[in-house]
């Protein structure tokens, strides 16, 4: 199926072939949801959120309107009603955020707790697959939202809500987290010896530290690319 | 649509002329050139003439050059041969343990990752700062000469930003460094290679003139054949063959020797070397026409590298707030094709390490533009590009989030590189 779609991008050093689906490139040359002038008053949203990946070089920026309302069996409910963004960033990655808006605000928006659900797999999966290197673009999308939805249950007292991406000491002697190998994962590494090229991680350490670091990396490489 | 095609640097479209020289070689006159009988002696006789043409264009000896499959092999070939005929043991001997490399952060990967390899053999390689404006001072270079220096590697001109190195000023230092040392047992090294790469088509190939013991160049750029390359290598320069079995090219790059892309290498260096003239007076007014109008049009343009220090047909230039592939897609589909040095490109995801070599930031890397010009390129070809660029950047602008300050030196908004108590490293600096 990739063959039949255009080759868009060629790495110059590898030759590597990219492609982009035909949707990609709708929500790159058409953006839904962009925010086209910041607003004058931070009131105007109900929250806010920005992430970004300095390795990948994108940065993304979401907006949020809530409507409370009552649900199917009169339960209060808070709907995302508008998801407005701002990408710096590659197609795919401004796309990715597109389309995640959409997917959030789309049938009269979807409740908060559901759109906290919504997967970088089914971004991809709506925008009809993204080349392996991209997949770190389609991941900042949710972790933008979640940081907006992080202050918007900051602003309406919803402390437990919050969720904090903890981050876990795996090597002591560098400081290397959980979250240094899953970024690591995202950018390619596939096994051991590929971390430990980006990360000198478990450089000599004991066999259980370098079992700890490969079963890492099995649970993020299942997580983002399984 | 036209095309119009401003990446010069990465490849060039075959001459003509080129073609036309090499086109007897593929099917009519086939033969291997280590064959006795008529067939090897006329691929053998154009093989020679080939290597003496080469060698009359860069004032060397015809058993100076060795034909390689290019650029890269010919990198690979000048740093590993020199640096594994001597081992890390330093040929000064027992008293200083390992042998020296210097290089610069900015080379092609060609270079700087075999640099990078022999390091972790226990090699010691300097890898020097390059000034903001992309060129290397050659007083660094000359303080970090040890007697244990082996190899001194620094490129003609970069790939990327196209600056302009002082090679035969390098090349001077070196040698009063040699002539110093005449006592010792090192008084032949360091060796001095330089990658031509990029240079071939606009700068004086003379290797007496530069003063380098070991000089890349290959086909592609200079309106030749992919696939092959040369690397010049000074009588007396010893290296370890990387490639070896049937002992072609004076032992030292094995494998049945290419007729046809030799026979191309030449003619299109000779026409390169001919015409560059005449190119550098046509070329160096539009590159600064471009530049001026750049900046005239489009608010926030940083250029890269030095003013004039570069080559004719190189621009690069940071459009500060938006990412390079974005605007690659974007003007691809208005028939215009350039490169850039965001990372979204690069297989590793790290941005041009060319751009951050210079101190500037991450976003100025992922925001580099490279348009390189050609023989094809006109004026006109360059209103068209200036006529479409600012609305790209324009649109871009207003979908990026990024507002950058000109004169930028750190990341701009590290809080949004952070989780959620999640530390970010970037370099060598940390984030929270």
């Amino acid at each position: 199926m990739e063959n039949k779609q255009d080759i868009d991008v060629i790495n110059q050093y590898t030759g590597e072939k990219w492609y982009y689906s035909d949707i990609v490139k709708e929500h790159f040359f058409n953006p839904r949801n962009l925010l086209w002038e910041r607003p004058k008053d931070e009131s105007e949203y109900d929250a806010h959120g920005m992430v970004g990946s300095p390795a990948c070089g994108d940065m993304m920026e979401m907006w949020m309107k809530i409507e409370v309302g009552s649900g199917k069996s009169g339960v209060r409910e808070e709907r995302v009603k508008e998801l407005k963004w701002k990408t710096f960033g590659c197609a795919s990655a401004i796309a990715a955020t597109s389309m995640f808006s959409v997917m959030i605000t789309e049938n009269g928006g979807l409740p908060i707790d559901e759109a906290l659900k919504v997967r970088p797999q089914d971004v991809m999966l709506r925008l009809g697959g993204l080349p392996n290197r991209k997949i770190h673009c389609s991941v900042l999308a949710d972790k933008a939202f979640q940081k907006t939805a992080n202050d918007y249950f900051r602003k309406t007292g919803k402390f437990d809500k919050i969720a904090v991406e903890g981050a876990r000491v795996i090597d002591a002697r560098l400081n290397i987290t959980d979250k240094d190998i899953e970024e690591a994962v995202l950018e390619g590494a596939q096994n051991l010896e590929d971390v430990q090229k980006k990360l000198k991680v478990a450089v000599g350490a004991t066999e259980e530290m370098k079992t700890e670091v490969e079963q890492l990396i099995r649970f993020y490489a299942e997580k983002y690319y399984g | 649509m036209k095309r119009i095609y401003l990446d010069h640097a990465a490849t060039t479209p075959m001459d003509l002329r080129v073609k036309d020289a090499m086109e007897p070689f593929w099917a009519k006159e086939f033969g291997n050139a280590g064959g006795l009988y008529e067939e090897g002696r006329v691929a053998k006789n154009a093989l020679v003439k080939s290597r003496e043409t080469i060698a009359k264009l860069i004032g060397a000896r015809p058993d100076e050059i060795i034909f390689t499959s290019g650029g890269t092999e010919s990198d690979n070939l000048a740093v590993f041969g020199v640096a594994n005929h001597l081992g890390t043991k330093s040929p000064n001997g027992d008293l200083v343990p390992k042998s020296h490399i210097i290089t610069t952060k900015f080379e092609h990967h060609a270079v700087l990752e075999p640099c990078q390899q022999l390091q972790k053999e226990g090699f010691d390689v300097t890898f020097l700062d390059v000034g903001e404006d992309g060129i290397v001072n050659p007083e660094n270079i000359k303080r970090s000469l040890r007697p244990e220096t082996i190899l001194v590697s620094i490129m003609y001109a970069n790939n990327e930003i196209g600056t302009i190195q002082p090679i035969a000023e390098i090349g001077k230092i070196i040698k009063e460094y040699r002539t110093s040392h005449f006592s010792l047992p090192t008084a032949r090294f360091p060796y001095f290679h330089t990658d031509a790469c990029q240079a071939a088509g606009y700068l004086d190939l003379n290797v007496n003139n530069l003063g380098v013991d070991l000089m890349t160049v290959n086909g592609s750029k200079i309106y030749g054949p992919k696939g092959v390359g040369f690397l010049y290598k000074r009588a007396g320069v010893k290296i370890k063959p990387q490639i070896i079995g049937g002992g072609q090219e004076m032992r030292t790059r094995s494998g049945t020797e290419p007729v046809a892309l030799v026979v191309g290498l030449a003619k299109a260096l000779e026409i390169a070397q001919a015409e560059r003239a005449s190119e550098i007076n046509r070329l160096t007014p539009l590159r600064n026409y471009f530049v001026e109008q750049l900046m005239k049009k489009i608010p926030k343009v940083v250029l890269n590298g030095h003013s004039v220090k570069r080559l004719p047909n190189n621009i690069n230039a940071s459009i500060l707030d938006i990412e390079g592939e974005a605007l690659v897609l974007y003007l691809d589909a208005k028939g215009i094709s350039f490169s850039t040095g965001s990372a979204c490109t690069s297989e590793s995801l790290e941005p041009s390490h060319v751009i951050l070599a210079l101190g500037k930031p991450y976003e100025f890397a992922h925001a580099s533009m490279r348009f390189t010009m050609g023989r094809g390129t006109t004026k006109e070809d360059l209103d068209y590009v200036l006529g479409e660029l600012p609305n790209a950047v324009l649109w871009l602008r207003k979908v990026s989030p990024l507002n950058l300050e000109l004169g930028a030196k750190s990341m701009s908004h590290p809080e949004a590189f952070a989780g959620e108590n999640l530390r970010v490293k970037a370099k060598s600096k940390s984030y929270k």
